[in-house]
């Protein structure tokens, strides 16, 4: 196979005295789907925020797409091309549906800051084009009808979607999800499904996905990692981990998801 | 011996920014608030000692103890006036809202007596000089002292030693799950309080017994310093508020003793910004983090 | 464009406004007293401006503002009282000193957070204001003699270009950048934006219409004074921003010219003026925290009502 999109090796990190992470080892390639499951705990959404920079590790190394990343800030992340939704939905509440895209977008465009001051041509044409690209995503997710409502006022599930759009708006080429169906019901955890499935290939994304739910993950995903307080403690296809004795033991005295 | 002079002179307001430090950390410890009228409640306390001694004739401790019961009634009325109904408020809605509370109390005292100072009798206690190692050491500075670590210890029984002690450490902890366990989060809050002002109304005495003058404006400055020393020590810890304003007091004694004393204000932020840069949680603090 | 086009019919209305009150003042109609109270209600309009970027476009919790108005106030002063440059050129001078101030005390406590920010940038304007009271050059604390030159000319075109240029700075990529700053630091390093450049640029930004502010304040008096500095004048600056809603524009502005008003009128009863300044911002505080206007501006008022919450 060709070279990994992200490579990570041996990454950890310790909080005081506490190692919340440990010997995390992961590879992405292009194109794939990939699972990251584990009980509460395990060290998912740390694993996460190592990604992206938002916390450091303390040893190891993040190599994405060539690049070590693992010293740079979350926004340097973005730019090489990572982005990614929260658990616990952080849009920007008090903007409208079509800034908080637009946020993400804001690279897109180059007009300066004393163009922006003197309504200069190229203010107007940068605005645009961040408008017109806005526009479009907001499309794919079907939320161009709320486009003026501010976030805040958007039902849950349109909430969910919106976090995906700002992610998709970041231009990533590989998009790490934190539980998007997290308080879905079926239905929509199914069209939410199939979008994702839509805007992977519409946009050749490698994705990564942290997911409860087990039927879904064992579902689409290509690949699973497992993760348990904090350590790796399998990988591979569905179906190895459906039969995998660590990942049940791991999974006792949660409710059995498999 | 002149070094050690200054250390003494140091630590004597070095003790009452620290008895002014320790309710700032307890109430922010507690409720995360930063109550800018901690200063004025401390400046109620000086003027209270000053009618006592003045007017009412009653002596230095009784003057010190009603000081320190009115301050803490008038502290329990800012909390339950103005302070309980921003426990769910934004961090800028809450400390706005002391600034004006603080800005309320300074006000409406020069409106009552007017901005004029008064002066603290100078046989408000019995004034004597010792010579120790060729020191000078007033009555007033073992007065001072003697206070200030009475107090100390007091506040470490009741925090540690006590049924609301207890309450007040698990919901400084955890408010929710201390809620939870059945303990009165609204009485804890206002004992806190009521200790806090308590403590800051001790000071007000003991300040104006050394330095003589008061005025309705003299809580701002000692105020803000003290709120320096706990964030200095590590805002929320007593411990660290006790040698926070200890530590304060003796490095702006020195600042002014070298001959900086018109910069000795700006030696008090010169420290609270290398620490909030270099060592946010302070010396005795606890790093936290956000959760993301 | 649209915005363009609103953006000229504001413009003219404006400079009609300052056209008729300018007639009013040489044919002597408008007399010292509200002419000086106009040139005050744009040199506050100013200030409100600039923190309003700071705190409420970009959820900065500065409580430092008077440091900045003072570096601008004493670098515009000495630009004319010792090197006899023309006013326009110490204004400008006095903006820059400011800004650059903004960009020294912006760099290492913008990293801090709330309370510890807010506590920060009040201790960085009194080591300033200190550093003034010690400098002889500047007069101590005595102060500083100054020729008054400030009329309402200057003070309005530098209010009116506070205005526009915090205004077409908040409507662009640049502005919903600090706004998204402002809404969730962490979600918005994580789309893409550079959080620490967006603090420190509206910092510097606001720390630069301080500085014009305090040229315009220094030299509409014939002394200043460090103690015209202290802490209090940064409250002074705080209440119109977070009274008027944090986050509006047009309510910071609202609130600038109301409460610049109410304080004239009791300057006679300081403590009075306080008494109610005070009781005015607790009440605010406690049973209309969003302040004001809230985040919305003026004009939003004669527009129609959106719709509440979206239903599915």
């Amino acid at each position: 196979m060709s070279n990994p999109l992200l490579k990570v090796d041996h990454v950890g990190i310790q909080f005081g005295g506490l190692k919340a992470v440990q010997k995390f080892n992961m590879e992405l390639f292009e194109g794939e789907l990939v699972g990251l499951i584990g009980p509460n705990g395990a060290g998912k959404t740390t694993s996460f925020n190592m990604l992206t920079g938002v916390y450091k590790p303390t040893e190891g190394t993040i190599t994405f797409d060539g690049k070590v990343t693992n010293k740079l800030s979350p926004h340097q992340v973005t730019k090489n091309g990572v982005s990614r939704t929260f658990q616990n939905i952080r849009l920007f509440k008090e903007l409208t549906v079509l800034d908080n895209v637009k946020v993400a977008n804001h690279s897109l465009a180059h007009h300066s800051m004393l163009s922006s001051i003197f309504r200069l041509p190229t203010h107007f044409k940068g605005e645009a084009k961040m408008e017109e690209a806005s526009l479009a995503f907001l499309e794919i997710f079907g939320l161009d009808v709320y486009k003026d409502e501010l976030a805040k006022n958007l039902p849950y599930g349109m909430q969910r979607r919106l976090e995906i759009a700002r992610a998709l708006a970041a231009g990533p080429k590989l998009l790490l999800l934190d539980e998007p169906a997290a308080g879905m019901n079926p239905q929509e955890t199914k069209a939410l499904m199939d979008l994702i499935a839509l805007i992977r290939k519409k946009f050749d994304l490698t994705i990564l996905l942290i997911e409860h739910d087990m039927g879904l993950v064992m579902g689409i995903c290509e690949r699973i990692y497992v993760l348990d307080h904090g350590e790796l403690i399998a990988s591979g296809t569905p179906e190895e981990i459906r039969h995998n004795k660590k990942v049940i033991e791991a999974y006792l005295g949660e409710e059995v998801p498999l | 011996m002149e070094w050690l002079q200054q250390l003494i002179n140091g630590i004597s307001i070095g003790s009452i920014y620290a008895l002014i430090a320790l309710g700032y950390t307890m109430v922010y410890g507690i409720i995360k608030l930063i109550n800018f009228a901690h200063g004025d409640v401390f400046m109620i306390g000086a003027f209270v000692g000053f009618y006592g001694l003045t007017h009412w004739h009653i002596g230095f401790i009784p003057s010190l103890l009603v000081a320190m019961i009115i301050c803490s009634i008038l502290g329990v009325l800012i909390e339950r006036l103005a302070y309980k109904r921003l426990r769910n408020a934004t961090r800028i809605a809450a400390l706005i809202t002391a600034i004006g509370v603080s800005l309320l109390i300074e006000y409406t005292t020069i409106f009552i007596r007017g901005a004029q100072p008064e002066a603290y009798p100078s046989d408000a206690i019995f004034s004597k000089t010792f010579t120790v190692f060729g020191t000078q050491i007033t009555s007033e500075t073992i007065v001072i002292l003697a206070t200030t670590i009475i107090l100390m210890l007091l506040l470490q029984f009741i925090v540690h030693k006590t049924k609301i002690g207890k309450a007040m450490r698990a919901v400084s902890h955890d408010m929710e799950a201390a809620k939870l366990m059945g303990i009165n989060v609204d009485n804890t809050i206002s004992a806190t309080f009521a200790i806090g002002s308590a403590l800051a109304g001790a000071a007000g005495v003991i300040f104006g017994v050394y330095y003589t003058k008061i005025d309705p404006l003299m809580g701002i400055i000692p105020g803000v310093k003290a709120f320096i020393a706990a964030v200095l020590g590590g805002i929320g810890s007593i411990p660290g508020a006790m040698t926070g304003g200890m530590l304060l007091g003796v490095v702006e004694t020195i600042v002014s003793a070298v001959g900086f004393s018109t910069w000795r204000d700006a030696a008090a932020f010169v420290i609270l910004i290398l620490i909030l840069i270099f060592k946010p949680a302070g010396i005795f603090g606890k790093n936290t983090r956000e959760k993301v | 464009m649209r915005i363009s086009k609103t953006f000229w019919i504001y413009t003219i209305l404006a400079l009609i406004g300052y056209a008729v009150v300018q007639m009013l003042i040489t044919n002597g109609q408008l007399d010292m007293y509200y002419a000086n109270l106009l040139i005050t209600i744009a040199i506050n309009i100013i200030l409100a401006v600039s923190l309003h970027l700071v705190i409420g476009i970009t959820g900065q919790f500065s409580i430092g503002h008077a440091g900045f108005l003072a570096i601008g106030a004493y670098v515009s002063a000495i630009c004319t009282m010792h090197f006899h440059l023309p006013f326009i050129v110490a204004l400008a001078i006095g903006a820059i000193a400011a800004a650059i101030g903004g960009l020294i005390v912006g760099i290492p406590t913008l990293r801090l957070r709330g309370d510890y920010l807010a506590i920060a940038t009040l201790g960085f304007a009194e080591i300033i204001r200190i550093t003034f009271l010690n400098i002889d050059y500047v007069g101590g604390a005595a102060g500083m003699q100054i020729i008054q030159q400030t009329n309402w000319t200057y003070a309005f075109f530098g209010m009116f270009v506070t205005i526009v240029v915090i205004s077409n700075f908040t409507n662009s990529r640049h502005g919903r950048a600090c706004i998204s700053v402002r809404e969730d630091e962490i979600a918005a390093d994580s789309m893409g934006i550079n959080v620490t450049y967006y603090k420190v640029l509206a910092f510097a930004i606001g720390s630069l219409f301080a500085g014009l502010a305090g040229g315009l304040f220094s030299h509409n008096f014939f002394i200043i004074q460090p103690a015209q500095f202290n802490f209090l004048k940064s409250f002074d600056i705080l209440i119109y921003v977070v009274l008027g809603g944090l986050g509006s524009l047009t309510g910071s502005i609202v609130a600038a010219v109301l409460l610049t008003v109410i304080s004239l009128y009791l300057q006679d009863f300081p403590e009075t003026r306080m008494i109610i300044y005070s009781l005015v911002l607790i009440v605010v505080m406690l049973y209309r925290p969003a302040g004001l206007m809230g985040t919305k501006e003026l004009p939003d008022l004669f527009k129609r009502k959106k719709g509440g919450k979206v239903h599915e």
